[in-house]
């Protein structure tokens, strides 16, 4: 570390976390089963700054900031003789628990990345954050409530008189962030450890909390601990950066210097991870493939004794496109605009209204039992690799299923053969046809989901967020996997997204949805150059600059 | 690309060398096994059981091989007349007259069940009264019909078992059928199944069977059929809750959008999931069904007169205070064996609890 004139606020050395298999002495040698998750890693923290410990999932970045507050599962964890924290020069590892009850919620607080589960459904707002005024403070009701208002406008939640009694599922994702803020600050802790604030969030919440954070620290003066995997916020957010990567920290600075002159390979490579590139190819002349028209889904609201239809919620509003063979269009939009119920209604997942047609055919009105010849044809790729794969079938089974269903291949050999071609075409070696899916990664597993929507040989490929629940290094293996496929088989891609930048990686065309309805629509790369509605160009700022548009296009 | 390699596989782990089983599947082994009381009475219940499912070398008037003026005879298997042996009658030989007895012993030997007495056998050469106290030759006594009571045990044990595994099973296929139907289509057949069975559970089972029971000639088949019209209730909701949530499931909008059927999808990717909670259930049910049954023959409405039958020594116990060895041996054997299953049961619900990992 670089000789700084203020004395670090906390200073961590040598800190080192095992976790056990099975129960041992303290300092005994690790066993087999044993993980070792962090690895003397050693950073200070000064009053004032913006630390981010960056590093993909499992890295030991959380572990490490559980540490600190001593929140790990002793003793099942343990932590080496040398390793030492000192908050102010005061011991934390091994500290008996009513001293780190005093640390907790009041010198160095925390903020965790879901805010949904991060705060209790069956209390008020104000109970909430009351509980920690009067633990810490001994704060009586009236004076309780009147720091609740105060810290709730502090964070900047709208209508916080009316809030006060809101319970947390009836806040937006957003709004609840900010309550957890409120919380993590009631106490005006030196220290604010931030574990992915804003990963469960939209682009545009994202930046909203990511510029009240920044607020917060110069009016407060408080150290932020900023932990997360992307990298995008630590270059907005940070002063220095550690980078973590198999429980160690490989690389340290200044974030300009070590953004513009990476020294570690890992490092580099990470940097090197940032899906790039732009496709936005023109799609004229070609054929279309796909064409919705005046698509809607409407979910009835039902109230009443007799359940009578008083309203619709409009999931997807009138929604007109067409798919080209060989490209792709790009869908974007929040959380909750309609996204992925556009993606199932196209494949008649979900019932709709309005046009439907594939390949020059009607969907629209087709029983089940006569789409499914069809669907061999038009396929799916889910977000979440780790649910979209039967735990109980072999990666053979799962790829091979379509095959038996639309009885391709004539014998057990055939579909071997289809098979392990379809598995090598996505990066896979054959030999994992015999696995099941627990045994892979979430990069290798969602490579196994591309390849059993593959080995049909579609002409379109739904992909909704295929790449959200995934490392950034991963990510931009799987856009590029997607890229080659495409030019390889011609196949169309309707990608699904609120990821911008991923979408600018493969999108030809542009959806831009909110509220069920198209905002805007039409070439990528114009779009991305030049948007034309506010709502669009809030979205981009959001994404690529993450900064908060002026406008009001965006809500809370 | 470290995403791309793939470890060497592990060794296909086999179940006693022949099944072979996934990694979850030895976890939830090794999970039962570490419950000891579980697994010790699953021994001990399976060995009962096989045993009993050979009752008729156990418990037999009729000897397992004779040896007569050099041929030799197997009563167990076939039909032999007295006069095969010497004797006068056509009609089939009784091994228990002690002329018969006597004559064999000259002419050659016979081996006899440790208990040579079937269920029906009559001892009429009893010095007291029937129901006669446990001695050399009736170890555990008799009933008040002179017939020996270790064997009316084991062979009621028997009847028992079979009878409960029987119900449980038709009545798990079929709440687990209506269970799967209702939970993955949901909507107006979820609705209108609900209410059938909320009405359906609401009837007075008890009476409906004693009505239904003193109507027809009870028989093992047709008490498994009245039995069944009120059993089948019994896992429904924990099936139907499985497959509500299983439909939701990624893989399984997957396999829709794959072209799957819905009968495949709801065979292939929920029941398995499905699977977990009726297992853990299961011998739950078999304790249940095996109750009713003792409960019927208790009341002199289960299985025909004569038939070996647990809660008929229960009956008689009760009727006969003063020849306390029915009631007692009764109860042990009730008692035991519906403890074996309680404790079999807890430990399946352990070997199945996702939360419990093996230390």
């Amino acid at each position: 570390m670089t000789d700084r004139p203020d004395a670090p606020l906390l200073q961590v050395r040598d800190l080192s976390v095992i976790f056990r298999a099975r129960p041992t002495t303290p300092g005994a040698p690790l066993q087999p089963g044993d993980v070792q998750a962090v690895k003397t890693v050693s950073f200070d923290i000064v009053k004032g700054e913006t630390i981010a410990l960056v590093g993909e999932s499992g890295s030991g970045k959380s572990v490490t900031a559980m540490s600190i507050l001593q929140l790990l599962p002793y003793p099942t964890a343990q932590h080496t003789a040398v390793s030492s924290i000192k908050l102010n020069g005061q011991e934390l590892v091994g500290a008996p628990e009513p001293v780190m009850r005093k640390i907790r919620g009041a010198r160095i607080s925390m903020i965790f990345q879901e805010p949904m589960t991060s705060l209790n459904p069956l209390h008020t707002v104000e109970k909430q954050i009351g509980e920690v005024l009067a633990l810490h403070k001994g704060l009586g009701r009236t004076a309780a409530r009147a720091r609740v208002l105060e810290l709730l406008k502090l964070v900047g939640l709208q209508d916080a008189e009316q809030r006060l009694n809101s319970y947390p599922d009836e806040l937006s994702g957003g709004q609840r962030q900010r309550v957890v803020i409120a919380m993590a600050l009631a106490n005006e802790p030196d220290i604010l450890i931030a574990d992915e604030p804003t990963t469960a969030l939209d682009v545009t919440i994202q930046a909203q909390i990511l510029a009240l954070l920044e607020e917060l620290q110069s009016k407060l003066g408080m150290a932020i601990l900023l932990i997360t995997h992307d990298l995008g916020i630590v270059r907005r957010m940070s002063e220095r950066v550690c980078v973590m990567t198999q429980g160690e920290i490989v690389e340290a600075g200044a974030t300009a210097e070590v953004f513009a002159r990476p020294q570690h390979a890992y490092t580099q490579k990470l940097l090197a991870a940032e899906p790039k590139g732009t496709a936005g190819r023109s799609v004229d002349g070609l054929p279309e493939l796909a064409h919705v028209e005046d698509l809607k889904v409407w979910f009835p609201i039902k109230a009443g004794v007799f359940r009578r239809t008083v309203g619709y919620i409009k999931a997807v509003d009138g929604v007109t496109m067409t798919l080209r063979a060989g490209r792709t269009v790009g869908v974007v939009g929040e959380s909750g605009s309609g996204k992925t119920t556009l993606g199932l209604a196209l494949l008649r997942l979900q019932s709709s209204t309005g046009l439907i047609r594939f390949d020059g055919k009607e969907l629209q009105g087709l029983r089940q039992k006569d789409v499914r010849p069809l669907r061999r044809e038009m396929q799916i790729v889910f977000q979440d690799p780790f649910s979209s794969l039967s735990p109980r079938l072999s990666v053979g089974d799962i790829v091979g299923e379509g095959l038996k269903v639309h009885h391709i291949g004539k014998s057990g050999d055939d579909r071997r053969a289809l098979i392990d071609a379809a598995l090598r075409e996505v990066g896979l070696d054959p030999a994992a046809r015999d696995r099941f899916p627990h045994e892979f990664s979430g990069g290798q597993r969602q490579r196994i989901s591309i390849a059993r929507a593959l080995v049909l040989k579609p002409k379109l490929i739904v992909l909704d967020e295929p790449t959200s629940a995934l490392d950034m290094s991963v990510q931009a293996q799987i856009v590029d996997l997607l890229r080659d496929l495409q030019d390889k088989h011609g196949l169309a891609y309707l990608f699904i997204s609120h990821d911008l930048k991923v979408v600018r990686a493969l999108a030809d065309e542009l959806v831009v949805i909110k509220d069920g309805k198209v905002v805007e629509q039409g070439p990528a790369t114009r779009i991305f150059d030049a948007p034309a509605t506010a709502y669009t160009k809030a979205l981009m700022a959001a994404a690529f600059e993450l900064k908060v548009a002026e406008s009001a296009a965006v809500r809370q | 690309m470290s995403d791309l390699t793939i470890s060497t596989p592990p060794p296909q782990d086999r179940l006693f060398g022949l099944l072979a089983i996934t990694p979850l599947t030895r976890r939830r082994i090794e999970n039962f096994r570490a419950n000891k009381r579980g697994f010790w009475s699953l021994w001990i219940f399976l060995t009962l059981f096989v045993l009993s499912l050979f009752a008729e070398f156990l418990a037999n008037d009729k000897p397992i091989l004779v040896k007569y003026e050099g041929a030799y005879y197997m009563p167990i298997f076939s039909f032999y007349p007295e006069t095969a042996f010497g004797g006068q009658f056509p009609t089939e030989a009784n091994f228990t007259d002690p002329w018969l007895r006597e004559r064999i012993a000259t002419q050659g030997w016979m081996i006899q069940p440790p208990v040579p007495y079937t269920y029906r056998t009559i001892n009429y050469r009893l010095d007291v009264p029937a129901p006669a106290p446990p001695s050399a030759a009736n170890w555990l006594g008799t009933d008040d019909q002179g017939r020996d009571l270790l064997a009316r045990l084991i062979y009621g044990f028997r009847i028992s078992v079979l009878f409960g595994l029987a119900l449980t099973l038709v009545s798990s296929v079929i709440g687990i059928a209506a269970g799967a139907v209702q939970g993955y289509f949901g909507g107006r057949v979820d609705l209108y199944a609900q209410r059938f069975i909320e009405v359906w559970s609401g009837l007075p089972e008890l009476y409906i069977l004693l009505i239904i029971t003193s109507l027809l000639v009870p028989g093992f088949w047709t008490l498994l059929a009245v039995l069944l019209l009120f059993s089948w209730t019994s896992l429904v909701a924990v099936v139907r809750a499985e497959f509500l949530r299983g439909r939701n499931f990624a893989y399984v909008r997957a396999a829709r959008a794959l072209g799957v059927g819905d009968g495949m999808i709801m065979w292939r990717h929920i029941l398995p999931n499905a699977m977990v909670a009726t297992l853990t259930f299961m011998p739950f049910i078999l304790n249940g069904s095996i109750t009713s049954l003792t409960a019927l023959d208790f009341l002199g409405l289960g299985l025909p007169p004569g038939s070996p039958s647990l809660g008929e020594v229960l009956n008689q116990g009760k009727d006969n205070l003063q020849a306390p060895w029915l009631g007692i041996s009764g109860f042990v054997v009730i008692a035991a064996m519906l403890s074996l299953l309680i404790f079999i049961g807890e430990a399946v619900r352990d070997a199945f609890d996702p939360r419990k990992s093996l230390r």
